[in-house]
């Protein structure tokens, strides 16, 4: 505590609201463009509109003619709403991150063979950075790829495969466990996707027998859970991550038995 | 302008390697034809519409090209039966393919004409259709002259402002496309729906619904070539329309691409059989005869290395790059292509946060310069190591476009500040090109002002590199290019010379087989 703590105005957390240079000032920024000629008539719609959001004292820092036709925007303005964080409540994937050599520990020690993990970007997506930086050995950000782990057999299947074959080779390869990448989300395609890996595995009679990872930059706990999935890593997870959480729950499946 | 002291004699030799591994699966490529190149022909010739097919439109020319197929008669080659049945029926090319596509006629079953008659009609076809595309050519040329052309071909000026859009909607791809014109672009891309790369079909007419980007169609390329020719006049510049040779239909978007006067394509010798696991005997003879026709429409293709670097480490990786550039030069050399028609790609995408990573991604993009003069090398921007900032993103694109001007890249695809969010909405590309000329303009004569250091860390990276380059080339020399595939020598992917999809659609060319395109072009 610094004496002039009495001065400083201290965080609401029942009436949260954004901090730009003085405690619950509110300030945020925005961008966009309207569809409507650069002028002073566009001007005056956009801080309109971004009043109508819930902003007083609307400053528009920028109006350019991004095309004939198109105003684009940056504006300031103080946000009149607030949230109380201490009701805040996230789902999330509620598991200890355990280094490479723990989880292998761990595999050879309470299972006592290679855990079986299948990697894809499914559907019509072709966007493999996801995955890639999950399976393939040189993994992401100074954490080593599941390739990389002894007592994983981390397959990375690419791009573009079809949610059938998806299961019939877990089948063929007795998975444990299917990670799948979404990045395109155009039309909500990663959903519908997602969903339909979801309803085939059921048919098939393998929801309970995998346990099921998606991963991807739009990608949340929340939604994969919605989606029908065991779990949901968004951007900037870490194999270590994924491998433990794949580990622990196959563990907690094992104790139920 | 600023040049690096690379050996000339590991050059020299990278090159005869690169003729070499080229040169060893030439006989693939010349005793093979493909069901995709099979259907070019047809729609170089004029062959043009579609028939109902399980309740959707299906190209007359597949509709063709698989009768033949089913009737075990392809490997003589889609035009000598077709030319035939026009002896023998004394029909037209739009008479022939309508009496085909509704059933009246099947071009198995026509009595036969003599060999010198069929191939007398196929010569006179195929150079009917040669004039068509010359004209295209042409229009081109007096276009570029009349407007102002924006491209610099001695690259002494600021690389070409080359962005992209991706609506999945074309009508609204030409209002972004014009959009991007008029705050700077020169050049524009439709990017392909993710799905299409794989069809082995080109989707008919104009096009509202795709995923991640816009289907590739012969009406598509005509909606977004008049937009653009428009925004040119507009704006007293040419504007270069790219869409994608690649995938199971690399030819016939060729051919379609070369009748709609588009300018640049996304072509690379090697790609599909890495990135999208198309077959590797089928991949090689498509991208010949594509490049073929691609060389004559005076079409500036854009190759794939890019792509080595999303996948692989980019500053542990830069020799696949090069390797590959050595091989996809060789590769549109043997199809008649001019080395300024060769935009051979690579990218700025190592780690940010690698100490002097700018230094690094200067060594490359300098030699690259340096090693393919004449090229019009396409730069492409870091999209790897982005994340939802589009702050820091703006500035690491501020970097890319910095190395671009200082190291003369011929064509630079845009970065943009919400890469790994979504498709560009129209005030991200905005910002992107104002971001992108304020750095073009600023530095603009810096690369003439500068010089290496000989022993600094530009010159030793790129030294470095190069050696690698020649180590990796003699491996695949000595090994073939098919084994080398298999053994990963390429963005750590490994494909097997029978694997892969489209196999099936390659055919072995009979000794009466007809395609005189092959000599023509």
């Amino acid at each position: 505590m610094s004496q002039h703590d009495y001065l400083i105005k201290k965080v609401d957390l029942k009436s949260l609201r954004p901090y730009g240079d003085i405690m619950d000032d509110g300030v945020v920024q925005l961008a966009f463009t309207l569809p409507v000629a650069y002028g002073p008539e566009a001007r005056e719609a956009a801080v309109q509109l971004t009043q109508k959001m819930g902003f007083d004292e609307v400053k528009v820092a920028t109006m350019e003619p991004a095309a004939t036709g198109f105003a684009f925007f940056v504006i300031y303005g103080k946000i009149k709403h607030t949230v109380d964080y201490t009701k805040i409540k996230v789902v999330k994937v509620e598991s200890p991150i355990h280094t490479m050599y723990e989880t292998n520990a761990l595999i050879k020690e309470k299972i006592g063979r290679k855990v079986v993990i299948l990697g894809a970007c499914t559907g019509y997506d072709a966007h493999t950075v996801g995955i890639d930086a999950i399976i393939n050995m040189k993994g992401f950000a100074g954490d080593y790829g599941l390739e990389r782990y002894e007592w994983l057999d981390a397959r990375n299947l690419g791009a573009q495969v079809l949610n059938e074959d998806l299961l019939k080779l877990a089948v063929d390869s007795g998975a444990d466990a299917i990670l799948v990448s979404k990045v395109v989300t155009q039309h909500n395609i990663h959903i519908k996707d997602m969903k339909d890996l979801m309803d085939k595995a059921v048919k098939m009679g393998l929801r309970d027998k995998l346990v099921f990872v998606a991963g991807g930059p739009r990608v949340t706990h929340q939604m994969a859970l919605e989606c029908g999935f065991d779990a949901g890593f968004g951007v900037g997870t870490k194999p270590s991550e994924v491998a433990s959480y794949i580990v622990d729950e196959l563990l907690k499946r094992k104790k139920k038995k | 302008m600023a040049h690096l002291d690379l050996n000339q004699q590991t050059l020299i030799e990278c090159r005869r390697l690169a003729g070499q591994i080229v040169s060893k699966v030439k006989p693939v490529i010349d005793s093979n034809s493909s069901v995709s190149i099979e259907r070019s022909v047809l729609r170089l010739i004029g062959v043009e519409g579609s028939v109902k097919q399980m309740g959707m439109d299906y190209p007359v020319s597949n509709f063709i090209v698989d009768q033949l197929r089913e009737d075990r008669v392809l490997s003589r080659g889609a035009l000598f039966w077709f030319a035939n049945a026009m002896i023998k029926t004394g029909s037209s090319v739009e008479e022939l393919t309508e009496k085909l596509a509704n059933g009246e006629l099947r071009l198995s079953q026509i009595e036969k004409a003599s060999l010198s008659e069929i191939k007398k009609t196929a010569g006179e076809l195929c150079r009917k259709a040669l004039t068509k595309l010359a004209e295209r050519r042409e229009e081109r040329n007096s276009l570029r002259k009349k407007l102002g052309d924006p491209m610099d071909a001695t690259f002494q000026s600021k690389p070409l402002v080359y962005v992209i859009v991706a609506t999945g909607n074309i009508f609204e791809d030409a209002i972004q496309g014009k959009a991007a014109v008029e705050a700077g672009a020169n050049a524009i891309a439709v990017i392909r729906s993710t799905a299409q790369s794989l069809l082995d079909y080109v989707p008919e007419g104009a096009t509202t619904e795709g995923f991640g980007g816009t289907y590739a169609t012969q009406e598509n390329f005509r909606i977004m070539r008049k937009a653009l020719d428009e925004a040119g006049e507009a704006s007293g510049r040419y504007i270069r329309l790219t869409n994608y040779s690649s995938g199971l239909c690399m030819s016939e978007i060729a051919a379609m691409a070369a009748i709609e006067r588009l300018d640049f394509l996304l072509n690379d010798a090697m790609y599909g059989i890495l990135f999208r696991d198309i077959n590797m005997k089928r991949t090689l003879i498509d991208q010949n005869f594509s490049r073929m026709i691609i060389a004559y429409s005076d079409i500036t293709i854009h190759t794939g290395e890019d792509n080595y670097l999303t996948t692989a480490d980019a500053v542990e990786n830069g020799h696949q790059v090069l390797a590959s550039q050595f091989i996809n030069e060789r590769f549109a050399l043997e199809a008649h292509m001019k080395e300024e028609q060769m935009g051979l790609g690579h990218a700025a995408e190592m780690d940010p946060w690698h100490p002097n990573v700018l230094l690094l991604e200067i060594a490359r993009a300098q030699m690259t310069r340096d090693i393919f003069p004449k090229a019009p090398i396409k730069f492409m921007p870091p999209t790897r190591h982005k994340v939802g900032d589009i702050f820091f993103s703006h500035l690491m694109d501020a970097m890319f476009n910095f190395t671009g001007v200082l190291t003369n890249q011929g064509i630079q695809l845009l970065g943009m500040p919400t890469e790994a969010m979504h498709t560009p909405l129209l005030h991200d590309r905005w910002m992107a090109i104002k971001g992108a000329n304020y750095v073009f303009s600023a530095a603009q004569d810096l690369g003439k002002e500068i010089t290496y250091k000989k022993d600094g860390v530009i010159a030793k990276h790129a030294n470095k590199v190069l050696d690698d380059t020649l180590a990796l080339l003699r491996k695949i020399e000595r090994d073939g290019l098919f084994k080398a595939i298999e053994e990963k020598s390429f963005a750590n992917v490994s494909r097997t010379p029978t694997g892969g999809k489209g196999l099936e659609g390659v055919i072995e060319k009979d000794k009466e087989y007809i395609n005189p395109f092959f000599e023509l072009l």
